[in-house]
């Protein structure tokens, strides 16, 4: 029936000086998104955006990708056609008899707006005479302007758009709009969540995932791999850092305490990442980390672990029930994969007892033992880009 | 550099085999059912392979029934066989089944009682205790012949006696699958009433097993369609893959003294030393006619199996831990544990499995390799 999809933003973002790149932000990432689809065409009609396809049959699938691109509030499945006053009646006609044969319908209104001043006849004007026409073509139904069962919307630009239905999508900000931050993906339930979570105000993400290879399988590449595609739907290609911090664990287990095994661990990852976003103008680094959740996550371990760096990171989930992080996981699509069990470098190495309250002095003495410098740089140059 | 010594999990195709394939896909490649004379060649061939697969057990061809491959045989067999049970029947096996039996056993335990037999040390079957759990009503009798993780091999001979001495009328399945085509099997010997079998174990094709059925037993269809394969497994037969399994049996029939006894001297190689070379290692498997000629596991303490695995790809060896088909479930050492594996080994054991492809030249680099890997693995664990 449709064959184009009208896009709605929420209005704030769309004053201002900023709305030509944050329209053109969107176009790409629309076009990222139905990269696989042919004969699409993406353009603008007096200030709205379109997507236009030629294959009316794909029209439910690019419904389903649209959805999840940051930036649209709603999305209109329309009829577009020229703007001449009988291909409109004959469209209208056509889509309500659709309609109808899906639902029953027994009042209707119709909603005319007309950016096109030069259009004859006043939207008001308008609006009567189509729905006079389907008074005369359809037998028990009224117009009821307050709770009509179905509104039509007759959109008159350089073209006219018919719609009727008004699909809600993720929201958010478009990818682009907002800077870049680097995201610590493990092969977890969080981490996707945390990532999709900024991404979704507008932040272009990187990820990038440590590893212990082969104290840990490739299969446990290929599942954060997987992750990062799947996150990737909402966030556009995401570019994947892999760094093996084996080298890192033999000298931490060589030379410190067993018990603080993961903090120090965790502050180099901190430290291999700020080195990653220094280098790639990126501002901030994301983690999956909830309060609470386990012992590198309490509010002095997390203290303990920032100290590592200067720069800021972002937690999203910080104040998140596990159900809470799980029922996002299960709605973006990223909890089937997460929960596939292999290894990650965390299981491998982690202490019998960690600490839970780690006192800084403490831990920068521990490390006083290792050449900080020098491991970083090590781990550094196992850098893979997938 | 590529060492493939996980053959118990699959094999490479030996070239022959492909060769044979490839004139199937591109000249005989006819539907065995058609009237007219494409049908009636590749008919022809498909009863030459049937012979080839049926020589290496000694049975007659008309014995042999062409399936999917292992899992399935084990599940025509088995399902074939409790088609008619009731509640007051009762079936038995091992706990060192593979899952494509264990599993089906399994699922009859909500039906009816399911009875495992204890094995020894070495994993063979307690037969004191197997005569005692065969009564009137024992449907069923079903046993891996070749363990798939450590290669202990069943004394065919005695469990048959000890199961029809006890009741006749009790069914015998043997799961071959790790067996069939590695050690000497005379189907005609032993009273048994149906065994599988795979192809790809044997450097033949995937996608393609054997099953025996005895001329004087009938099992039930569980799968129903056209009236291939006398209707035990219909469906359009996998022309090239039975064509390919045929040419991987003929050419273990050539010469299928030589070709074990390499495998026996290979393993025994392996076992001398990786038992001279590294310290606090357990072979699980039995050296003597015990074990099967082709299966070496071997247990290190502190170890974890699976990193010992990637240690060894990362140089071109492949091994596996364990059995392929357990191994991606996680703690899984369920067959390990029968055989009373000692827990600081459990986690630490790898298989080595041979095939046609490997050589002597190859030990020196493999066992270098695993000492190797075995000392760094210990030094970052033990630390």
């Amino acid at each position: 029936m449709y064959n184009v999809l009208a896009l709605s933003f929420g209005e704030i973002f769309l004053k201002g000086k900023n709305r030509g790149s944050f329209e053109q932000k969107l176009a790409e990432q629309i076009k990222f998104a139905l990269k696989d689809f042919k004969n699409i065409r993406v353009f603008k009609d007096q200030g709205k955006i379109f997507v236009e396809t030629q294959r009316k049959e794909d029209m439910d699938d690019i419904i389903e990708k649209v959805k999840k691109v940051f930036g649209i509030v709603l999305i209109s499945p329309s009829i577009k056609i020229e703007k001449d006053v009988e291909t409109i009646k004959e469209n209208v006609k056509e889509l309500f008899e659709y309609i109808t044969s899906k639902k029953e319908i027994k009042t209707f209104k119709i909603h005319t707006k007309r950016s096109d001043k030069s259009f004859p006849i006043k939207s008001m004007d308008f609006s009567a005479m189509i729905g006079g026409e389907i008074l005369k073509n359809f037998d028990n139904i009224k117009v009821d302007v307050h709770n009509p069962d179905l509104e039509i919307y007759i959109d008159i630009k350089s073209k006219c758009y018919i719609s009727s239905e008004k699909i809600k999508t993720v929201g958010g900000l478009p990818i682009g709009t907002n800077g870049k931050a680097l995201l610590l993906l493990s092969g977890g339930i969080d981490s996707p969540v945390a990532g999709y979570m900024i991404a979704k105000r507008g932040v272009e993400v990187d990820a990038l995932y440590f590893h212990t290879y082969p104290f840990t399988s490739e299969r446990a590449n290929e599942k954060v791999k997987k992750l990062a595609e799947l996150i990737g739907e909402y966030c556009g290609k995401i570019k994947l850092y892999s760094i093996n911090i084996l080298e890192i664990h033999k000298a931490i287990k060589e030379n410190c305490k067993e018990e603080e095994t993961t903090i120090l661990a965790r502050r180099f990852m901190m430290r291999i990442a700020e080195k990653i976003a220094k280098e790639n103008d990126i501002d901030m680094l994301i983690t999956g980390e909830s309060l609470g959740q386990v012992a590198s996550q309490t509010m002095k371990s997390m203290a303990v672990i920032e100290n590592a760096i200067d720069i800021p990171i972002l937690k999203p989930l910080v104040g998140l029930d596990k159900t809470e992080i799980i029922e996002i996981s299960r709605n973006i699509g990223t909890y089937e994969t997460s929960i596939l069990p292999y290894d990650d470098c965390c299981s491998v190495f982690a202490p019998k007892h960690p600490l839970t309250k780690p006192k800084i002095e403490r831990i920068k003495k521990s490390e006083e033992n290792l050449n900080i410098e020098e491991l970083v740089n090590k781990a550094y140059f196992t850098m893979e880009i997938i | 550099m590529e060492i493939y010594l996980d053959n118990s999990s699959t094999t490479k195709v030996r070239p022959e085999v492909l060769e044979g394939m490839i004139e199937i896909y591109e000249k005989d490649y006819g539907n065995p059912s058609s009237l007219h004379s494409k049908g009636l060649e590749i008919e022809k061939k498909i009863n030459t392979a049937r012979m080839s697969v049926a020589k290496i057990i000694n049975a007659k061809a008309n014995e042999i029934y062409f399936t999917g491959g292992g899992t399935e045989s084990n599940n025509i067999a088995i399902f074939g066989h409790l088609y008619n049970i009731n509640e007051k029947h009762n079936i038995i096996t091992t706990k060192i089944e593979h899952p494509s039996v264990y599993n089906i056993y399994k699922h009859f335990e909500e039906k009816i009682n399911v009875k495992y037999v204890d094995t020894d040390k070495t994993g063979k079957i307690n037969l004191n205790e197997l005569e005692k759990l065969v009564d009137e009503n024992t449907v069923l009798v079903s046993f891996i012949l070749v363990n798939n993780e450590f290669g202990t091999i069943q004394d065919l001979n005695e469990i048959t006696k000890v199961v029809k001495n006890k009741n006749s009328r009790t069914k015998i399945h043997v799961d071959a699958i790790q067996a069939y085509g590695k050690i000497e099997i005379d189907i005609r010997k032993y009273p048994v009433d149906t065994m599988a079998f795979s192809s790809h174990k044997i450097h033949g094709p995937k996608g393609v097993g054997g099953l025996y059925i005895s001329s004087d037993c009938k099992i039930n269809s569980i799968i129903f369609g056209g009236n291939q394969e006398n209707g035990i497994r219909p469906g359009t037969e996998n022309t090239p893959g039975i064509v390919g399994f045929g040419v991987a049996c003929d050419l273990i029939n050539e010469d299928f003294n030589k070709y074990t006894e390499k495998f026996y001297s290979l393993k025994k190689l392996y076992c001398d030393k990786l038992t001279k070379e590294i310290d606090d290692i357990k072979i699980n498997s039995q050296l003597d006619n015990n074990g099967a000629p082709h299966i070496l596991s071997v247990s290190f303490k502190d170890i974890k199996g699976e990193i010992l695995v990637h240690y060894l790809e990362n140089v071109g060896i492949y091994v596996s831990t364990g059995s392929a088909c357990s191994s991606k479930a996680k703690n899984n050492y369920r067959i390990l544990e029968a055989i009373n594996l000692d827990k600081d080994y459990l986690g630490g054991t790898i298989r080595i499995s041979l095939g046609y492809f490997n050589t002597y030249d190859e030990v020196e680099y493999v066992i270098e390799n695993i000492k190797k890997s075995v000392h760094e693995i210990r030094d970052i664990i033990k630390l």
